[in-house]
């Protein structure tokens, strides 16, 4: 790869891994995130998404496997990392027993900038938190808490930002805030790795990765993630859906069920067999059937379970 | 009456309890492990009546009387003859320097006055500074020595015997005449509280990062680890002085305490143990998984500290082991040091002996503790 290539990567990670006793938490997992990207990093708890996001930034050294974050090496150059990279932990990890000019002050001096408080004073007034600057950061809500979290990490004026789990916990309206500013970021130019639960917000990335076991099961822009599965999808809307959804797991050509309250997902990758099965179900109680794309949501299931299946079979 | 009380919800939190003990291995280890070291060192180390007290003896005149006293003082059981010396000067600087409790010192002529019955004096010196230690030895002096003119006196000294002291033990008890026991005592307790509060707050503060997970935040940012380490300790350091000094002034205002040797002096000594507690302080907190359990190490750190570094208890009433661990104790050097200073007016050369154990000390535990910091989270 020439450098000038590698230029046009934020994160360009080969082959990493890293055991934790014998477990092994990142198994050969590579990832490209381009500049002024927002990159979606999803996959269940424990899936290794933390331990992937540190070793990109160089707070942990992976066993193989090499790479650059924005073209230092992260295996050597993880100083010059630490200083151009925002990394916002999952847990909020500002000082709770400082105030919040204390707590930016504090990060400010940390990265050395030269002037402290003339970015402190402008991080408050863009927060809004100007009159509550000397408020105990502790006494903050969790919204609140997750705005200081992103400001604090933004106020070095990072080329990439590391968010873990940035909105765990936080209400929809504070989120979708959240995610209108990280777009505005992105667009200045800034690269963006973001791990999340919330299919809503891995629709606003503008590619995404899959992790589950540590392995890095699909990655790319979210309608080839869900085109490559080739996955069918009908929806039935009735009541009772549970038992019915027992009944059409065993039925010909249906691979997975999802139920979203009163609907109920029905997925398969042969479209016949699965059309088939869904019809003779439905109409034999009477309820009604469409046709829907298939999501995102459905496609992580998919790919989840199937995941399982291939452990549960090499083992 | 299951509204009231259900045994059977009471008996869940019970169970509960003990699981959550089982798992808990420091709060385990604590539970066997605090009363079985109370028992060893109450029931086998500690001793308020120390024997085998290291004496040093000024022989200007060598006689069988001379030699029978020695060995009779041997014999008590409360002195042992480490060191035989020549000029007073020589033994000055070793009751200086703590290596003899005693000094007893045998005038040139003191047969021959003893022969004509001139009733002549023995003088024995003591290092009173901490009055328990000496005591006992210098109750027992007398009696020790009319023991030896009533039946160990024999030959050409037996005409000697049974008449009553024929000659007179006189005992100098230096650094602490009045045997007043706070003198020893709250110098001492600089240390304590020093132990105790140094190596609790660092133990914490470290712990305290790891536990709200500020520790994560720290590790991500361009700080390296020794600017974290050594700018967690400073604060503590100018705690250790203040402490130092309240107790200082309480020692000279409130409790008389004389302060014969150099103040700079005590405040080396106290920065040199301050630092000794930071590492300590420091190397728990690496070990420690949170602050509950720092809380139980350093209690497990600082019980043989009060009991065995001579601060309770004289050092010289332990048996070997105990004074063995003692010895790897940095309280049992800087309470030598404080009394050394105050009382005794030591110098820089008196007090090397236990300064650079202290030191040593000090190093080592950096060392460990650095070893255990590590940079990223693996």
């Amino acid at each position: 790869m020439s450098a000038e290539e590698s230029d046009n990567f934020a994160i360009d990670v080969r082959s990493l891994n890293k055991h934790f006793g014998d477990k092994h938490v990142v198994n050969n997992v590579s990832l490209q995130v381009r500049r002024g990207e927002i990159f979606g990093f999803l996959g269940p708890n424990g899936s290794g998404k933390t331990t992937s996001i540190r070793l990109m930034c160089g707070l942990l050294t992976p066993d193989s496997g090499s790479g650059t974050c924005l073209g230092y090496d992260i295996h050597t150059e993880s100083d010059k990392i630490k200083r151009e990279v925002g990394y916002m932990t999952q847990k909020f990890s500002y000082w709770d027993d400082l105030t919040i000019r204390e707590n930016l002050d504090f990060v400010a001096r940390m990265y050395g900038m030269p002037n402290r408080r003339v970015a402190v004073e402008k991080t408050l007034e863009d927060l809004g938190l100007t009159t509550r600057a000397n408020q105990l950061t502790g006494t903050l809500s969790g919204g609140w808490k997750q705005r200081l979290a992103l400001a604090a990490c933004m106020l070095h004026q990072p080329r990439l930002l590391l968010l873990d789990e940035p909105t765990a916990g936080v209400d929809p309206t504070a989120r979708r805030d959240f995610w209108e500013e990280l777009h505005r970021l992105a667009a200045q130019g800034i690269s963006v790795l973001v791990s999340t639960h919330y299919m809503d917000e891995a629709e606003r990335c503008h590619k995404l990765a899959y992790i589950a076991y540590g392995k890095l099961l699909a990655q790319g822009y979210a309608a080839d993630i869900v085109a490559e599965q080739g996955l069918h999808t009908w929806t039935i809307h009735g009541e009772h859906l549970t038992e019915l959804s027992d009944q059409l797991r065993c039925a010909p050509g249906v691979d997975q069920t999802v139920a979203f309250g009163a609907a109920l997902h029905v997925s398969g990758r042969d479209a016949t067999q699965l059309e088939k099965s869904v019809h003779e179900i439905a109409a034999a109680r009477g309820l009604r059937v469409e046709p829907s794309s298939t999501g995102l949501e459905d496609v992580f299931i998919y790919i989840m379970s199937r995941s399982q299946d291939n452990i549960g079979a090499t083992h | 009456m299951d509204n009231f009380f259900s045994f059977s919800r009471w008996w869940s939190i019970v169970l509960k309890e003990f699981l959550q003990l089982r798992r808990d291995r420091v709060t385990f280890g604590m539970i066997v492990g605090i009363p079985l070291i109370q028992l060893a060192l109450f029931g086998y180390a500690i001793n308020t009546d120390p024997k085998n007290l290291p004496t040093a003896v000024i022989a200007a005149d060598q006689s069988e009387f001379t030699r029978t006293l020695v060995a009779a003082l041997q014999t008590s059981g409360y002195f042992v003859v480490t060191e035989q010396l020549r000029t007073e000067e020589e033994g000055r600087a070793a009751l200086a320097q703590g290596r003899v409790q005693f000094v007893l010192n045998i005038p040139v002529d003191f047969t021959r006055r003893l022969l004509r019955g001139e009733r002549p004096a023995l003088l024995l010196e003591a290092d009173a500074t901490d009055p328990a230690a000496t005591g006992m030895a210098l109750g027992a002096i007398n009696q020790i020595a009319q023991t030896v003119v009533m039946r160990d006196v024999t030959g050409s000294l037996a005409h000697l015997a049974g008449k009553s002291s024929p000659f007179e033990v006189r005992v100098h008890r230096l650094y602490n005449p009045e045997n007043n026991s706070q003198f020893n005592t709250v110098p001492g307790l600089m240390g304590v509280v020093l132990t105790m509060t140094l190596v609790l707050m660092t133990g914490l503060a470290m712990t305290r990062e790891r536990e709200r997970g500020t520790m994560e935040n720290l590790l991500a940012m361009p700080v390296r680890p020794v600017e974290v380490v050594t700018g967690k300790i400073v604060p503590y350091i100018a705690i250790g002085l203040i402490q130092s000094s309240i107790i200082l002034l309480a020692a000279w205002l409130l409790f008389r305490v004389p302060f014969i040797g150099s103040l700079f002096a005590v405040y080396v000594a106290a920065l040199l143990f301050i630092a000794a507690n930071l590492t300590v302080g420091i190397m728990l907190s690496s070990v420690a998984q949170n602050q509950l359990q720092a809380m139980q190490m350093t209690m497990f750190y600082f019980m043989p500290n009060i009991l065995l570094s001579g601060f309770m208890f004289p050092f010289r009433g332990m048996p070997q082991w105990a004074q063995a661990i003692g010895n790897v104790l940095p309280l049992t050097y800087f309470n030598r040091l404080i009394r050394g200073i105050l009382l005794k007016g030591n110098d820089w050369i008196d007090l090397w002996p236990n300064l650079w154990p202290i030191a040593l000390f000090t190093v080592v535990m950096m060392v460990i503790a650095v070893k255990f910091y590590r940079r990223t989270l693996d």
